[in-house]
């Protein structure tokens, strides 16, 4: 029975991979890619793990995929923080209908207040 | 059952390796087609998230649990490389775009 759970926790994260992928392809801009990658291919990945984890059926291999899939979860917020941070400083074009964009908004002028009115955006070539 | 277990996990894992080379292929297409620099960053970073993935169903594929050995060594080593990859963006900002906004 546990190689069924097994073999659907693998359909399932390579599924999900592959969402990332296509996500990675068809999305209009930096940033939204980034939520297609590190979000669905984070599930995706851990999924698999779990199903080796299921598979495997030992102390030693489960521990070692639970050691995995938390590092994954722990280093791929950080990663994409800053990644997205770099990539933000370094003037990436946003997508046309992004129309928040609080970052830009605090760097023009820190003091402001949260409730004010949404800043435009900062101009970039 | 009709269907044995081992031989439903052995097709799962193929058809698993399969897609996750698929996955890598069309993220390859982002990160030669990537616009700007962050565009192929982010690409790169996917690609070993899916290396780890393929590692783990290789694992479970041959049924060698030391490839998760190797999946914890990559995935420290590619976090390693994604934040000196981030760390080169923010360094060496402006010289792309000049009227990139500090």
């Amino acid at each position: 029975m546990s190689a069924f759970i097994a073999a659907a926790l693998l359909l399932v994260g390579s599924l999900f991979c592959l969402v990332a992928a296509v996500g990675m392809l068809r999305l209009p801009d930096t940033l939204i890619r980034m939520h297609a990658a590190t979000k669905a291919g984070t599930l995706g990945t851990g999924c698999i793990l779990a199903a080796e984890a299921v598979a495997a059926g030992e102390l030693g291999t489960t521990l070692r995929a639970a050691a995995v899939i938390v590092f994954l979860l722990l280093t791929a917020p950080v990663a994409a923080h800053l990644i997205g941070r770099a990539a933000y400083h370094r003037g990436i074009h946003l997508f046309d209908k992004t129309w928040i964009d609080e970052l830009g908004e605090s760097i023009e002028n820190p003091k402001s207040d949260p409730d004010g009115r949404p800043a435009q955006r900062p101009d970039r070539s | 059952m009709i269907i044995d277990g081992q031989t439903a996990l052995q097709a799962a894992s193929r058809l698993a390796l399969a897609l996750l080379i698929v996955s890598a292929a069309i993220s390859f297409i982002r990160l030669v087609r990537g616009p700007q620099a962050a565009d192929r960053v982010v690409a790169l970073d996917l690609i070993s998230v899916l290396i780890v993935a393929f590692l783990a169903a290789y694992a479970v594929h041959s049924g060698d649990t030391s490839f998760l050995d190797v999946a914890i060594a990559y995935a420290l080593v590619a976090f390693l490389g994604t934040v000196a990859l981030s760390r080169f963006l923010l360094r060496s900002r402006g010289r792309q775009t000049p009227g990139g906004k500090r």
